[in-house]
């Protein structure tokens, strides 16, 4: 612990206390190689170190879940560590990148900021049929004869009721389904996302805000960058806005529409454009666009529950 | 009791790492309080990060909520930022598991690991709304304990702290929940009495049962207000760890925490002998659990936490009997399917360390780190650590040879006796490590980690007086010049100023609480951070409480002199520190009593408990810091230069 207050060898001081006393503990997660949109694991195959697995004979599984109550106050990171437990405690044969420091082969969409809800976050998790057979007496225990694509469709099926006690409170997988190789990832093809914003407070102001903002051609917000001031707009981010306002218990329930590119956008700077105050936010759904027409990573039927949850807000 | 939730939420928006006040982690406990349960909320001076993994406030949070008749929550200290939006909302320190008022639990404890942490416990003790005194403190109030290894010395908190613990905390924890839970049920009130209760506890210290008496400025006698208080308080020994597979289940954070994976206590105590080390010193005598307890609770708590690391802890894991086919079993088990990892702390320096590295680091080779500690030979056997030139050359060798680019040193500065070559050994120790590496890689990369040295109670140095912050600035400048045209070694040092401060509480006697006081009040909390640190506090403190920095910290302590700590006992003879002291001035080593016979430190004969070690033979390689040559034969001491005594100061 004495450690906090160290110096280098030209004077300058060296981090702070968890940096020194960790003893240069790091801890990476699937999330850093995947922030550029590539599939975890193809990042660090060129470098030198054992070889991976190989991609022609693994399987994926899309998993959608929830982050709901205290949970929401973890970050994205920790939700991604949170899976690589729950998935070992699980004794899943998930696959691991090669190289010096292997990793377990997850890929994550976009980013929850700290502090929102969601009952539509999802991974990707790639699992070695080569190995479904480790394990003994599991419910992830191939068949004789089960070919991997039955396997990866049986292993989806089985993830809400066998991953979510595993999971901590709040983060409950809600469906899951098999993806064939080749499909793009998350990253690639969430291309909006819908959010339910509880805004406490007169509606009056707020229904003025959104449309005085749905009729701007656009709205800059600034934010400080590694030490710059960048101005964007968002307007072209803002796909569409409605409120639902609730004048007798003095609050709002406002839905947004977001694109993801030119970037996403967090419900803090629609906040500020609004000039308003929000409430708890809750990502309720994200979108691939395929022809002309929105779909969700994984479809899931109101009958399994997924508005029943409940955000908040 | 109410949960606090609801006022706790809306400033989570307001602060940086919201999920430090959550709580929700695995093996989190959800107690039932109520009528016939002693509430405890256990607390660590820090922050979350630093606080969660600490083992000893594990063990007793799972040791108490076991209990029928006591239920146990946890609490860490808010970052500065979240200090100021409680204090300005009103809400107080609130525990972990439920959010409840801090001040409403019937016993507040604190580990206490580290001095500089202590502004800290004035600073929850007052968010709790609890007066900061035992003074001023009524029967509505919790009781205040604190234990930990800070504990040996604890007069600086003794005017805050109502009941300290000495040693393993295992056994006396429910001891001491039996009187708090006896004091209710009589229902007196009468907090005086509960301080006298728990006065009668083996292994509890309470301040407010002792006179303290000064001479000219000196402190001459500790002693017992009330016949029925002891003169001397005995630590507390586990005799048998086997007894105590404890943390069961251990906490997985939902965050990033230091020390963040599984972690397996495999032996407690340590016998090396190194004199400046007071862990080594306070925690005699060694017992190891059994293999098979460490294999279970490994596969288990894999299992478990979903971790992929386990580290295997102790004073100097390579000494556990049998550590070869420890660490085999746990990476060869078919399980973890080749991708756990098994981390040794605190490393011996020799050939048969680094095998073992290269055993379990099969794949993420990145760094090894070695304490020699003494920058030449000489310095080394002032200390005790008895490594010889030839153990670290032949393990940086194995560990370049092997696949690392990267070895990290830890130093002292500032020991007894020190001259500037012992100091600028260390610059040479580095280079030849340089000079082996470069032999096997081009881009190698040695980094020696300089602390400046704080003589600690209870141990053979603790008569020492401390360099001065200049003075160990001044090594410093040596140290950095001498580095600067060695390429491919890289120089880092605590700050000089940290260790005056440390040291101003380290040996403190009951007047420093004062001190501790004026710099909390002063603001000074997250001492041990870098960003808060300020030693101006500290020194203005001292002026403010007419004491001197050099009497406090500088100054050699005579043998006749009385220790602010001398009522207190962690086993060791006061006779045998005095005598190592003296050979420590003239460079004699001691042995590792595990292999060799008895000494007499007074740490299993005054206790009754004896080593608990599965191998009667030290383990391979190396002079293994013993300064016996085992290659040869094993039992044949290296032969010291005669060196005549150096006067005691």
């Amino acid at each position: 612990m004495s450690t906090a207050v160290d110096s280098t060898a030209d004077g300058r001081p060296v981090g702070t206390a968890v940096g020194s006393t960790a003893g240069g503990h790091t801890v990476s997660t699937a999330e850093d190689s995947t922030a550029d949109g590539r599939p975890v694991g193809t990042a660090v195959g060129s470098t030198a170190g054992p070889a991976g697995p190989n991609p022609s004979t693994m399987v994926r599984v899309r998993a959608r879940f929830a982050k709901l109550g205290k949970v929401r106050w973890t970050s994205h990171r920790d939700v991604a560590r949170m899976w690589e437990r729950a998935l070992r405690r699980a004794g899943l044969p998930v696959a691991y990148s090669g190289g010096f420091s292997p990793h377990p082969l997850l890929s994550f969409g976009l980013a929850l900021p700290t502090g929102c809800e969601s009952t539509a976050e999802y991974v990707d998790v790639v699992l070695d049929p080569d190995r479904s057979r480790t394990g003994g007496d599991t419910w992830w225990t191939a068949d004789p004869g089960e070919e991997p694509e039955d396997w990866a469709t049986r292993m989806a099926a089985g993830f809400p009721a066998h991953l979510t006690p595993l999971l901590p409170g709040g983060v409950d997988v809600i469906a899951a389904r098999s993806v064939t190789a080749g499909t793009p990832s998350l990253q690639q093809a969430v291309t909006s996302c819908t959010w339910r914003i509880d805004v406490p407070g007169d509606p009056a102001p707020l229904v003025v805000a959104v449309e005085t903002a749905l009729a701007a051609g656009s709205l800059l917000v600034s934010r400080e960058r590694k030490g710059r001031t960048e101005v964007d707009d968002l307007r072209p981010s803002l796909l569409a806005m409605r409120v639902v306002p609730d004048a007798a218990a003095e609050r709002a329930t406002l839905t947004v529409e977001t694109a993801t590119r030119p970037r996403g956008v967090r419900p803090a700077e629609i906040a500020s454009v609004l000039g308003a105050s929000f409430g708890t936010a809750c990502r309720t759904h994200q979108w691939i666009e395929r022809d002309g027409s929105q779909e969700e990573p994984v479809v899931t039927r109101p009958a399994l529950g997924v508005e029943m949850l409940g955000c908040a807000s | 009791m109410t949960s606090l939730w609801p006022q706790i939420e809306p400033l989570l928006a307001q602060v940086v790492k919201p999920a430090r006040y959550i709580g929700g982690e695995l093996g989190a406990q959800q107690p039932v309080h109520g009528a016939g349960r002693v509430s405890w909320l256990l607390v660590y001076p820090d922050t979350y990060e630093i606080g969660l993994p600490n083992q000893g406030l594990q063990i007793l949070y799972e040791i108490l909520n076991e209990r029928g008749d006591a239920a146990a929550e946890r609490a860490y200290a808010p970052w500065t930022d979240m200090e100021a939006q409680m204090r300005a909302a009103g809400v107080p320190l609130f525990s972990l598991e439920s959010h409840l008022p801090a001040g409403e639990f019937h016993v507040v404890a604190f580990n206490l690991s580290a001095e500089l942490t202590y502004t800290n416990v004035l600073n929850l003790i007052d968010l709790a709304g609890v007066p900061v005194r035992v003074a001023d403190r009524s029967s509505d109030h919790p009781l205040v304990v604190a234990g930990g290894h800070c504990a040996f010395n604890p007069e600086p908190l003794a005017d805050v702290v109502d009941a300290f613990v000495l040693g393993d905390g295992e056994e006396v924890v429910g001891e001491i929940n039996e009187v708090v839970a006896a004091w209710q049920a009589a229902g007196t009130g009468d907090r005086s009495r509960l301080l006298r209760a728990l006065s009668r506890v083996p292994g509890v210290y309470v301040p407010w049962c002792y006179e303290v008496a000064y001479d000219e400025g000196r402190l001459v006698a500790v002693t017992p207000r009330f016949p029925d208080t002891p003169d001397r308080v005995e630590k507390r020994v586990v005799a048998d760890l086997g007894a105590w597979p404890y943390p069961r289940n251990q906490l997985v954070p939902l965050i990033e925490v230091v020390h963040d994976r599984l972690n397996v206590e495999v032996f407690r105590g340590c016998t090396r002998g190194c004199r400046f080390c007071q862990a080594g010193m306070i925690t005699r005598p060694v017992r190891e659990r059994p293999a098979e307890q460490v294999a279970d609770m490994v596969r288990d708590g894999l299992a478990r936490t979903g971790y992929d690391e386990v580290a295997l802890t102790s004073l100097s894991t390579a000494d556990f009997s049998g550590i070869e086919h420890t660490v085999a079993q746990i990476v060869d088990d078919p399980r973890s399917n080749g991708q756990v990892s098994v981390s040794l702390p605190s490393l011996r320096v020799d050939a048969f360390t680094v095998g073992l590295a290269a055993e379990i680091q099969k794949v993420r080779r990145t760094g090894l780190t070695f304490a020699p500690e003494g920058g030449t030979w000489r310095m080394r056997r002032v200390i005790n650590k008895l490594i010889r030139e030839e153990d670290l050359y032949s393990a940086v060798e194995s560990a370049f040879s092997q696949g690392w680019r990267r070895v990290k040193l830890y130093f002292l500065i500032g020991l007894p006796t020190e001259t500037d070559e012992d100091v600028l050994g260390i610059v040479e120790m580095a280079r030849t490590c340089v000079d082996i590496g470069r032999r096997y890689h081009r881009g190698v990369t040695v980094t020696a980690s300089v602390g400046g040295f704080v003589p600690k109670p209870h141990t053979p140095f603790q008569w020492f007086g401390q360099d001065t912050a200049e003075e160990l600035r001044r090594k410093v400048v040596l140290l950095r010049d001498a580095a600067s045209r060695v390429r491919g070694l890289t120089l880092r040092w605590h700050d000089p100023k940290a260790s005056v401060a440390e040291g101003i509480v380290s040996r403190g006697d009951r007047r420093i609480g004062a001190v501790v006081e004026h710099v909390w009040r002063a603001g000074g909390t997250f001492q041990e951070w870098s960003e808060h640190f300020d030693l101006s506090l500290w020194e203005n403190a001292l002026a403010a409480c007419g004491l001197d920095v050099h009497d406090v910290v500088h100054r050699d302590r005579t043998e006749g002199e009385t220790l602010p700590w001398d009522h207190l006992s962690a086993g060791l003879h006061r006779d045998f520190l005095w005598q190592d002291w003296v050979d420590a001035l003239a460079e004699a080593p001691v042995e590792d009593c595990r292999w060799t016979p008895c000494y007499d430190c007074g740490a299993c004969t005054g206790i009754g408990v004896e080593h608990v070690v599965a191998s009667a033979a030290a383990p391979a390689g190396g002079s293994q810091g013993t300064g016996q040559d085992l290659s040869t034969g094993g039992a044949v001491p290296v032969r010291f230069l005669e060196t005549p005594p150096v006067a005691v100061p």
